[in-house]
């Protein structure tokens, strides 16, 4: 089967630096898989990269959610999030003077067609969409935990709930793979849990496949089916959780090389 | 001190309140969702008028009733206007945009463009004042309080808050509202939800510009005469509003539009008119120093 994912010999550079270097990545339908990396290694540049905020140098980005396999190369933020790619930031970046549900119907909106027109007259299949929406906005902060908040502004959430609505808003577009950047940043190791216990219940039942950044290396080696490990904008190992554990190279890579300091 | 002469002025500045807030709308939204201050508005409150004359005269010639008159005249000054600020944003701000220029560049060629419509405008048109029709009747019931606030600027008034309302729910409750209001917040998050930013940014564009054609209509029918040149210092006085609200908020355009009518009609009225522009500019030097994110702006304080 093919890969949902795959992304081929791709290279970002912004003036003469390299952020990412000839790298090739596979996500697989049902996976959880981790980027990992020392600072400044180019992960949040892949995932830019993939959704279309940058465009890259060169390479390919290949999507394949169902049969048909499609290019992303070059297209728009919106057009990738509407082909089922959907992902949250490292900081927190809420539409923080809306309500949540309001923030949740955003990421709704972009598999709805109602125009200007309908919303002004109110014609009765523009009301059904409307509620579909709302009802769909509701389960979807029901299954994340946050709906006890859903006419709170998104301001005023406290910080697990901010990012748990993140990820619900993410959600909101269909995504059939979800790009969590440092979902964990800044949690409280009980929070974490409930997060390691909240991505694996979106992989099950909702049937998505997600790529996450993560720092925690707890929470990357619990739940991790495959980690991809980068340092310097290129790949340099991949595989398990254990094979990853044993790997010199990127031991060397978080640790330094102790030759090195001789 | 007369309560008759006050009513006049007060009513006076609610008229020039509407007008100014009418305007002060197209730019307040554009800064809203891509922090430009699109100078080449006004052009598009002086197009709106132009249109409108030129329909109002032919469909009067034709013999039309002047109800029939007003309202198609009207809609075409608004789509026609629309279609304007369409263009200006498709050519002079989306591809700069797109280069990633610089703020400033993007207000460069706002200006630019305000010069050019201008110009041409004059050019096709002519530098005379042009006479425009009184479009709006005297209404019959009104005459007993017609020497204090005319059927027009009624009509005006009556217009303003329909606009404001139905603008209101369009942005609160409708789908490209919340569009807008994302757009606004976070460009980049916005587009990563699905929403084409580029859109979003044109239909506010189209609104901002009917709006404004609006008030080109109103004011052209209420004064009487218009000229190539009475897009500029409305749209100054618009823009002022805008600023003195607190820009990028819209009921702060509202309300800033009303305090500068309100400003100008009373000390014109209780000093002297020769000072109109004065204490208009005055007062917004004023309210910037106690307040200078305008009355309802968010002051915004920078995380580091």
């Amino acid at each position: 089967m093919k890969p949902i994912l795959e992304v081929k010999n791709m290279t970002m550079a912004f003036g003469g630096l390299k952020a990412i270097d000839s790298l090739d990545i596979s996500i697989h339908q049902g996976e959880i898989a981790a980027l990992i990396g020392p600072n400044g290694a180019g992960k949040t540049t892949f995932f830019n990269c993939i959704t279309g905020i940058y465009k890259p140098t060169s390479g390919d980005i290949f999507i394949c959610p169902h049969e048909k396999q499609e290019r992303l190369n070059g297209l728009k933020p919106n057009i990738v999030t509407k082909k089922g790619l959907a992902r949250t930031f490292q900081n927190i970046r809420l539409f923080s003077s809306m309500t949540v549900l309001e923030n949740v119907m955003i990421g709704c909106h972009s598999i709805t067609k109602a125009g200007v027109l309908g919303a002004i007259f109110k014609n009765a299949a523009t009301k059904a969409e409307e509620n579909f929406i709302v009802e769909k906005a509701y389960s979807i902060l029901e299954k994340i935990g946050i709906e006890m908040y859903v006419d709170e502004l998104a301001t005023n959430l406290p910080y697990g709930a901010q990012r748990r609505l993140e990820i619900a808003r993410a959600m909101a577009t269909d995504p059939f793979l979800l790009l969590l950047d440092e979902p964990a940043a800044g949690m409280n190791p009980m929070e974490t849990k409930s997060l390691d216990d909240l991505i694996i219940k979106l992989r099950d039942e909702e049937n998505v496949s997600i790529l996450l950044i993560e720092h925690d290396m707890k929470l990357v080696m619990s739940l991790s089916d495959n980690i991809h490990v980068v340092d310097y904008g290129k790949k340099i190992a991949e595989g398990t959780p254990e094979q990853i554990k044993s790997n010199p190279d990127v031991i060397k890579a978080y640790l330094g090389d102790e030759s090195e300091d001789a | 001190m007369d309560f008759d002469y006050f009513s006049y002025l007060f009513f006076g500045g609610l008229t020039r309140g509407s007008i100014y807030a009418l305007i002060a709308l197209g730019y307040t939204m554009v800064y809203g969702i891509i922090q430009l201050i699109n100078f080449a508005h006004g052009e598009i409150y002086m197009i709106g008028a132009f249109t409108g004359l030129i329909i109002a005269s032919v469909l009067t010639m034709m013999g039309l009733p002047s109800l029939a008159v007003i309202i198609i005249a009207a809609a075409a000054a608004i789509i026609y206007a629309s279609a304007y600020g369409f263009t200006i944003e498709k050519i002079a701000y989306k591809p700069l945009r797109d280069a990633n220029a610089p703020r400033l560049s993007a207000l460069i060629s706002a200006i630019g463009m305000s010069l050019f419509l201008q110009n041409y405008v004059l050019l096709a048109q002519t530098s005379d004042f042009l006479p425009f029709p009184s479009l709006i009747p005297d209404f019959e019931f009104w005459e007993p309080y017609s020497h204090i606030w005319t059927s027009a600027e009624l009509v005006i008034f009556i217009t303003t808050v329909i606009v404001m309302i139905l603008l209101t729910f369009l942005i609160k409750f409708t789908k490209i509202g919340k569009a807008m209001r994302a757009t606004s917040q976070d460009k980049t998050m916005a587009s990563l939800l699905g929403i084409n930013v580029n859109r979003v940014i044109t239909f506010t564009f189209v609104v901002g510009s009917a709006t404004a054609a609006i008030g080109g209509i109103l004011i052209a029918s209420h004064i009487g005469q218009i000229n190539f040149y009475m897009g500029f210092i409305a749209g100054i006085k618009a823009f002022v509003a805008a600023v003195l609200g607190g820009i990028g908020s819209i009921p702060g355009a509202v309300i800033g539009a009303l305090i500068l009518g309100w400003t100008e009609s009373f000390f014109t009225g209780y000093i002297s008119s020769d000072y109109e522009d004065v204490f208009a500019f005055l007062f917004l030097v004023g309210i910037l120093i106690l307040r200078p994110s305008g009355i309802l702006g968010k002051s915004e304080t920078q995380k580091v």
